[in-house]
């Protein structure tokens, strides 16, 4: 690295700035590559939070990105209810059986403290350790699953849209169970080191509800979140739509939104310069049979959609890269993102 | 004589702005004037497949497809109660999840299927590929849709087929979820004999395998 060469948390602000730093930052989401490099099944990976530590470091040298998750797996926040999770050799932990069976249980229902959750206490001690290994020079990313779409694991899909749509007293006493634990939850990691909360929020995607819906219920959670959570939020819709609700987004205060490969990157862009920074949007299960060019043009496709201007941080669309996507995918995006990302992007308008 | 273009649109309308009553009333009106299977194939097949195709090109959100197809199956099984003669139940279909507990894919599409007039067999959620194949070869389904959401889920549908062919078994197999959805060619490579974006397209993958196999 030369002097003049700015730290991961420098880039990024800047890029969050929607300025142009020296390159486009990105993020490498391998967690669990880097649980298959220290020779443990996912479980017993993420039983120890130093595994998870070493895990990250190892990812960010080796793919010499700009992040280091303090992100364990989606289901933890519904583990903290002592609700059951489901390991795998060769996937993701995912949620077990939905503990919410009737409406009527939300009357009793009570949020779990976090400092008393195990498997979240796990989770504030890897931002801790990460934090003195990366110190000020790398951004740490805390992750929540927000209020309004966490009861898709609490309760099922299905079920909860019936409560969206036929129970509104009961949704109302839902979410301000939910507030209070995410919250708290948000504002421990970001006291135990965090820099920013990803807020994955697919229910309020267009693509799950109608934006008129959103708007009365998914928007006023995201702007509480906004007001309570003492950290900067992106936004997640974890591989759902967004462009309708850009301008909605934009005003609630968060910081950026990670968006989705299903919709044009060029036309996010567009609707959100100079007021959200936009984090995506490579399409992370068809990258398992990307070839090393095919990872570099869809890189520069980014770039070149994303890029001119900051306010764009190169990532995959979903927020986790599946474990069957090669090691050699991974570092031909990082090649490509450090060979094409460097500011000014001149290549693009030359035709590159 | 029924104006089935007009009411085609007055259908779609109630089913999106979760009107049942005005949907009931347009699908009994059309029911009397005509038939009740062929109000369901003029008016609630094409709304669905409307709807569906509208959640594909992202003018219509998830819930409302959901909501669509629940408010269709509920209207449909009044004027077309299960075991009504007129009901199709061949060829033999079953529908599962496999492996967790994302169901509303798998509910969406039953209750398609189900609005369509079709009858299916619900294996529920959470199997394993071994108990989905062993199911399957017992009830001697002849189009077994499968239902994920996370990719390693999508995967397994490999080891389904392999045990499907292995126990001699002919089932044809259709998929369904975002994996597939986000990688166009992961269909074939799991072996499965067809794949639907969104789920009114079932209706005519089933048609589809179904040739391949007579």
């Amino acid at each position: 690295m030369s002097a003049a060469e700015p730290t991961s948390m420098e880039r990024v602000l800047t890029a969050l700035g929607h300025r142009e730093a020296d390159r486009v930052p990105f993020l490498i989401n391998a967690s669990l590559h880097g649980a298959k490099w220290l020779g443990l099944s996912l479980k017993e990976y993420f039983s120890r939070p130093e595994n998870v530590v070493e895990a990250q470091l190892r990812v960010r040298e080796k793919y010499r990105h700009d992040f280091v998750m303090g992100f364990f797996y989606g289901a933890v926040d519904f583990e903290a209810w002592g609700a059951e999770v489901v390991f795998y050799d060769d996937g993701p932990p995912n949620s077990g059986e939905p503990f919410i069976k009737s409406f009527e249980q939300i009357d009793t229902l009570e949020p779990p403290v976090v400092s008393e959750a195990p498997c979240l206490r796990k989770v504030l001690r890897a931002i801790e350790l990460l934090r003195e290994k990366v110190r000020d020079e790398v951004p740490i990313l805390g992750v929540v699953i927000s209020p309004f779409s966490l009861p898709v694991m609490q309760m099922g899909f299905e079920k909860y849209i019936d409560l969206i749509y036929e129970s509104p007293r009961h949704f109302d006493r839902l979410m301000a169970v939910n507030e209070r634990f995410s919250f708290d939850w948000a504002n421990a990691q970001i006291g135990a080191g965090a820099t920013a909360i990803v807020y994955f929020d697919p229910v309020s995607s267009p693509t799950v509800l109608p934006r008129e819906i959103f708007l009365d219920k998914g928007d006023p959670i995201m702007r509480r979140a906004v007001a309570k959570v003492t950290g900067p939020i992106i936004s997640h819709m974890a591989s759902g739509r967004c462009i309708p609700i850009i301008d909605d987004l934009a005003g609630s205060g968060i910081a950026g939104i990670g968006v989705s490969a299903l919709e044009n990157l060029g036309e996010i862009k567009a609707a959100c310069r100079g007021k959200l920074a936009v984090v995506g949007n490579l399409n992370a299960i068809e990258m398992r049979h990307w070839t090393a060019a095919d990872a570099e043009a869809r890189v520069k496709d980014a770039i070149a959609a994303a890029g001119p201007g900051g306010g764009y941080v190169l990532s995959d669309n979903h927020g986790e890269i599946p474990l069957q996507v090669p090691e050699e995918t991974l570092m031909a995006i990082s090649d490509a993102v450090h060979k094409w990302g460097r500011y000014p992007l001149d290549w693009i308008e030359n035709g590159g | 004589m029924v104006q089935y273009p007009k009411s085609r649109i007055a259908f779609e309308q109630a089913l999106l702005s979760l009107d049942r009553l005005s949907a009931n009333t347009i699908l009994r009106e059309a029911s009397e004037a005509d038939s009740p299977i062929k109000a369901v194939e003029q008016l609630v097949v094409p709304a669905l497949e409307r709807i569906g195709n509208g959640w594909e090109n992202g003018s219509v959100a998830l819930s409302q497809v959901y909501m669509s197809g629940r408010i269709c199956e509920e209207l449909v099984d009044e004027i077309l109660p299960p075991g009504d003669p007129q009901r199709i139940d061949q060829p033999k279909i079953a529908i599962a999840t496999l492996e967790d507990y994302h169901v509303l894919g798998k509910r969406i599409v039953f209750a398609t299927l189900r609005a369509s007039g079709l009858e299916l067999l619900d294996f529920g959620h959470g199997m394993s590929a071994e108990s989905l194949a062993k199911r399957s070869a017992e009830e001697r389904v002849q189009v077994l849709l499968i239902s994920t959401l996370m990719l390693r889920s999508a995967l397994q549908v490999k080891e389904v087929v392999r045990l499907l062919r292995a126990s001699g078994s002919e089932t044809r197999v259709v998929v369904g979820g975002a994996p597939f959805s986000f990688d166009e060619d992961l269909w074939k490579a799991v072996g499965a004999d067809a794949m639907c974006h969104y789920a009114s397209e079932a209706i005519d993958a089933i048609a589809r395998v179904m040739e391949v196999t007579s």
